[in-house]
């Protein structure tokens, strides 16, 4: 109850600021260009697709790539979306307002990433928008499209989480959205690590390294194979991370 | 103990650091009462008001608000109180009406008692007419208010209030003590304030507090006695020599005014025992000094907060008295 009141109010907060209205045009503005380059793509190759067997179809050749440049482009964006979250109340000192009401830290960071959820859903079904629009002239993989979406919400979660709790740390909104995209960017390239172990030999270092990237599991969930154990990945660094600013938020009052 | 106190304060200690911002304070304040914090900049006021609304945890020392402890159950002490910081904790993005809506559902008012509770709210402080407008756009004197109105939304047992009138013009800043002498009716208040005539003019109960510690604690009666006159001005037309003024009972040293006038310093505080004016109307009646003035002096509020900050000298003092005059 008291944590959709918070989520409301960030989410309006969010829409009454040009912020949020300038990201959604610009992500839905360079997708949209994107998408329309990898229909050109395939509308040149379709005529040669056709004559091979089991060739990849609509779904593989368009919205795979889309996704895949979508996690990049928001990998970008969350950050700025996230930076405000906590940083912005500290530094107007809102935050008294909800540390002397009858609220405990985690409806408080609850309330918060729903709210921020509640954009991100808003972005993510826009881009949704684009292979529905493909319906028109051709039918797609549901499933391979099911499991990129739900691949592209939960990496969007998991942003969101990380860009929480950069935000719990700071009162300067700037400092947590760099700080956010360099643990995002982190978390992304562990996986080249990975690559290198296995390349030269069988490394566990690497290999843990490269089970630990986010990139990875992403990519299984686009190809169209839905692994339990990467989704669970997902939720777990949200749980983490969320959990962490719990942690961080009441440790603000006890501050040296 | 017979009734429980509204507030209770238990040896509460406070570190930034190296730094002892609160050290071993400890009092109550009741039902009905507005007790007034009163204290140069960076005596520790603010550092108080935040650990009592929940905003810090003390380094040690208990916090109960109405029997329940701040730090063990949070929620249920966070129930009884509002709060206004020395910033009000305003969004300035939303309107008068959606930031109190806002604040009464963080309190956890019933849905159906939220409209009447913001209406009551707004009426209190004078919000009826800005309802609908941004918070943002408000001047500082009613952001002020939305800051009060927002801490009494939802009629907390408990009010505190940080330095409430900073900013305000006169008027407002009448028509905000008006309003919490009307809250102490039902609420409990504590004010912080550096403004000493705001103390007289809303507080039953004052406590002065200096580098982190309780001072002074006292009634607004008991202080207004401790404003015992400490001197006399006299006015003479048949000055005699100032040795026989001095040898006058009761009276400690005497000094000449430019204008003529003698000023006597009192040997004891004690006036109902040892008053020098009586002894010196008589004596001046029959040596025929012909008395034609006497002025008892008072000691304000100010002196005696400046005689207690003054213990140790400080710059900062000096700033601060500054202010309050």
């Amino acid at each position: 109850m008291i944590i959709f009141s918070i989520a409301a109010r960030e989410l309006r907060s969010l829409f009454l600021s040009p912020l949020a209205w300038t990201i959604l045009a610009v992500v839905q503005f360079i997708l949209a260009y994107i998408f329309l380059a990898q229909v050109d793509v395939f509308l040149q190759v379709q005529p040669r697709l056709a004559a091979l067997e089991g060739a990849p179809g609509m779904t593989e050749l368009v919205i795979v790539p889309l996704f895949g440049n979508a996690a990049i482009l928001l990998l970008l964006v969350v950050p700025l979306v996230t930076m405000r979250l906590i940083s912005e109340e500290r530094k107007a000192q809102t935050i008294s307002l909800l540390f002397s009401s009858p609220v405990s830290m985690a409806e408080i960071i609850l309330g918060k990433y729903l709210g921020i959820m509640g954009f991100l859903l808003i972005m993510l079904s826009l881009i949704t928008l684009m292979p529905l629009a493909l319906l028109l002239g051709g039918a797609l993989d549901g499933g391979m499209l099911l499991s990129g979406l739900l691949g592209l919400g939960l990496l969007l979660a998991s942003f969101a989480a990380v860009g929480l709790f950069m935000s719990t740390l700071t009162a300067q909104p700037v400092v947590a959205a760099v700080s956010t995209f360099g643990v995002l960017l982190l978390l992304w390239l562990l996986d080249w690590a990975g690559n290198n172990g296995a390349e030269n030999s069988p490394n566990v270092a690497g290999s843990i390294f490269g089970y630990l990237s986010m990139l990875r599991h992403y990519e299984t969930l686009l190809k169209g194979m839905f692994d339990s154990s990467d989704v669970i990945y997902y939720v777990l660094l949200i749980v983490l991370f969320l959990g962490l600013s719990v942690h961080r938020l009441n440790a603000d009052r006890m501050r040296p | 103990m017979d009734t429980p106190a509204l507030v209770r304060v238990e040896h509460l200690c406070r570190y930034f650091g190296g730094t002892c911002a609160l050290n071993d304070l400890s009092f109550e304040v009741h039902r009905g009462e507005v007790l007034g914090f009163l204290g140069p900049n960076g005596a520790g006021k603010s550092t108080t008001m935040q650990i009592l609304s929940g905003n810090l945890a003390p380094s040690a020392g208990r916090v109960l608000i109405n029997g329940v402890d701040m730090l063990k159950q949070p929620r249920q002490a966070k129930a009884a109180l509002g709060y206004l910081p020395d910033q009000p904790p305003l969004y300035r993005e939303l309107t008068v009406d959606e930031y109190l809506q806002y604040c009464a559902r963080l309190r956890r008012i019933p849905r159906g008692e939220r409209r009447l509770a913001i209406e009551r709210a707004k009426q209190r402080c004078g919000l009826t007419e800005v309802g609908r407008r941004l918070i943002g756009n408000l001047s500082k004197g009613y952001q002020q208010r939305v800051g009060i109105a927002q801490a009494i939304v939802h009629m907390p047992a408990l009010v505190i209030l940080d330095e409430p009138t900073v900013g305000l013009d006169p008027i407002q800043m009448r028509e905000i003590r008006a309003l919490i002498r009307e809250l102490s009716a039902e609420h409990g208040v504590i004010l912080s304030t550096h403004i000493l005539p705001e103390i007289q003019a809303t507080c039953d109960r004052v406590q002065i507090i200096h580098k982190g510690r309780l001072m002074l604690s006292d009634t607004l009666a008991g202080l207004q006695a401790r404003m015992h006159s400490s001197s006399v001005v006299v006015g003479l037309h048949n000055m005699p020599p100032l040795t026989e003024l001095a040898a006058l009972p009761g009276i400690g040293s005497v000094e000449l005014l430019a204008d003529g006038r003698v000023r006597l310093h009192h040997v004891s505080p004690d006036l109902l025992t040892h008053n020098p004016a009586e002894a010196l109307v008589a004596r001046a009646v029959q040596q025929g000094w012909r008395l034609y003035e006497l002025i008892p002096e008072r000691a304000s509020l100010e002196q005696i907060f400046v005689d207690i900050t003054r213990t140790e000298q400080h710059p900062a003092d000096d700033v601060t008295r500054d202010a309050a005059a």
